[in-house]
């Protein structure tokens, strides 16, 4: 009983806090692009553009939906509910923080607790292999919606997808791979507490530094087979606008089609958390608490506090007087929140996993805003002749150099 | 709790089962594959056995099944037009697949208390022995032997795949 309702409790919340990090993920990837190319990015809906995300889903849900009279409507209709649900579910699998210990308290009498809970909402043995048989399954849903739409730019984006995410699972399983033999569990949690430390007092443990074996290149190979997997720049090829219009979901429309973007961004997210567990120490922080990396968070937060304390006095626009300080008072609030004793250890290693995350993020829209697009023979010549046999010897390497100091 | 689920997921694998020599249409006919892979993924689940659960749904309903539907989109499959079946099936085919499962069901209730006490079964939830580590000591250990002849058999059929598909060079 007490499990049902606290993971029901952790359900809603998750689900809350990961819709609207899908949504304004949108938002931060329109902005990042539009200073990349130097123009303002959204900024008509309130503040700097803030509430455009919610205006972009008003504007998705009233739209009618329509059901073009070609289609296979059976596989039309459930395609895009397949391709969210299978990005949704596997990021039940990731833990985010340590957990938390609820301590006993009293409710008329009634004494309660204490709880303690893990922040992931399931905590499995088989955490990498699930993350990666679910996001394995998520193909049917891009490939359906190809198929189904009846029309040639959406085959041709389908069989793209499919043939694409077929072949760079391969090197992204064996730069899996690479990292498990040297850390020896398939649990996430488990595999990101084998990175905590430091050799020499400052250099992390980090599957990316680790001593007998740095898996520096099969992070590489992971992220390079994570953007194909994703279909992103530079290898969204499934949806190339100039060669097929939009590629697998030119039919779709309304929610539909947002639910294609949803569950793109979605495995965005859990690619880059994946990314951040197996290679980067989880929630490991970047270097040792005695050099002050607890300090990082409220220093950030405080800092930019105080520059949106500072813009709100000296504004730039009339409203810049009302809503950046009420920012900067939300900033400050935080910054005492993660330098409050008690809630420190609960906190900062979210901070550092969602730093993490965060930056990798980044990472993708920035290339998004960098790179053109592969074509279609290299991509495949690329994953097959290229990645793969790197990511081979990479594995075979790091299993001769472990067998050896172990 | 445990039969539940396995009743569940098992009349489930059966359906789709069914569905996939039923449905007309070739996509139809391996997404009800998919389905059958993956209820069969979570009977292994259930039986403590995670590490094959994991891989059938990676290799079997994550790799084959969507090179399956990848073939099935390339070549465009149309439903297929169901002509009228032979006459052998139509007489014998009721009254065979009724003979067929009462021999299976008269060799299951013969075998069954041959297999030993009921304490030696494996149970739902019972089994530990399914992780990976165990699997891979199991592999690596006691059938070594089977297994690097399976991977040399992969390794032949490989090249036979690229011998075929090679274009010839004249």
């Amino acid at each position: 009983m007490e499990f049902l309702i606290i993971t029901s409790i952790k359900l809603a919340l998750i689900l809350f806090v990961f819709m609207t990090t899908l949504a304004y993920l949108q938002w931060v990837e329109r902005k990042v692009i539009a200073h990349v190319q130097v123009r303002m990015g959204p900024s008509r809906v309130g503040p700097h553009g803030l509430l455009q995300p919610l205006a972009d889903v008003i504007k998705l849900i009233t739209k009618e939906g329509v059901l073009p009279p070609h289609v296979n409507t059976f596989y039309y209709l459930a395609a895009p509910f397949l391709a969210v649900f299978f990005a949704l579910i596997s990021v039940s699998f990731i833990p985010f923080g340590t957990g938390i210990t609820i301590p006993v308290f009293h409710v008329g009498g009634a004494t309660y607790g204490p709880y303690k809970t893990m922040f992931e909402l399931a905590d499995t043995n088989m955490g990498v292999l699930l993350v990666l048989a679910i996001s394995s399954m998520g193909v049917y849903g891009i490939a359906l919606a190809g198929w189904s739409s009846n029309n040639k730019y959406a085959l041709m984006g389908g069989l793209r997808s499919s043939a694409q995410m077929i072949s760079y699972e391969l090197p992204m399983s064996l730069a899996i791979a690479a990292p498990l033999l040297s850390i020896g569990s398939l649990n996430l949690r488990q595999i990101s507490d084998a990175q905590a430390g430091y050799s020499l007092g400052f250099i992390p443990h980090w599957s990316v530094f680790a001593f007998p074996a740095p898996q520096f290149f099969s992070f590489i190979i992971f992220m390079i087979a994570a953007f194909a997997e994703t279909n992103r720049i530079p290898f969204d090829l499934p949806e190339a606008e100039n060669e097929l219009v939009a590629g697998f979901h030119v039919e779709y429309s309304s929610m539909t089609f947002a639910s294609f973007f949803m569950a793109e961004y979605a495995n965005m997210v859990t690619v880059c958390s994946m990314a951040t567990l197996l290679f980067l120490g989880g929630w490991q922080p970047l270097w040792p608490v005695a050099y002050g990396s607890n300090l990082v968070a409220p220093l950030i937060l405080a800092g930019a506090g105080a520059l949106c304390v500072y813009h709100g006095l000296n504004p730039a626009r009339p409203f810049d007087r009302i809503t950046l300080p009420v920012f900067g008072v939300i900033f400050f609030g935080l910054a005492a929140l993660m330098a409050f004793p008690p809630t420190v250890p609960i906190l900062m290693p979210m901070f550092w996993f969602l730093a993490k995350v965060g930056f990798l993020l980044f990472v993708f829209i920035w290339i998004r805003a960098t790179l053109p697009r592969f074509r279609y023979d290299q991509l495949m010549g690329f994953a097959w002749k290229f990645l793969f046999p790197v990511a081979l010897a990479n594995l075979l390497i790091t299993g001769f150099l472990v067998a050896l100091v172990s | 709790m445990d039969l539940f689920f396995f009743l569940l997921f098992a009349f489930i694998a059966v359906a789709c089962a069914v569905s996939v020599v039923l449905q007309r249409h070739p996509i139809s006919c391996a997404l009800s594959l998919v389905g059958t892979m993956a209820a069969l993924a979570v009977l292994y689940l259930l039986l403590g056995a995670e590490f094959i659960a994991m891989v059938q749904v990676i290799v079997y309903a994550g790799a084959i099944m969507v090179l399956f539907v990848f073939v099935i989109m390339l070549l465009n499959a149309g439903a297929e037009d169901r002509r009228g079946s032979s006459w052998v099936a139509r007489i014998a085919g009721l009254p065979a697949l009724a003979v067929l499962l009462g021999i299976l069901g008269y060799l299951m209730l013969t075998f069954y208390p041959m297999i030993g006490p009921k304490a030696s079964l494996v149970h739902f939830g019972d089994f530990t022995g399914g992780g990976a580590k165990e699997i891979g000591t199991a592999l690596f250990t006691e059938y070594l032997l089977p297994f690097e002849v399976t991977s040399i058999l992969i390794l032949i059929a490989i090249l036979g795949a690229i011998v075929l598909a090679r274009k010839e060079i004249d």
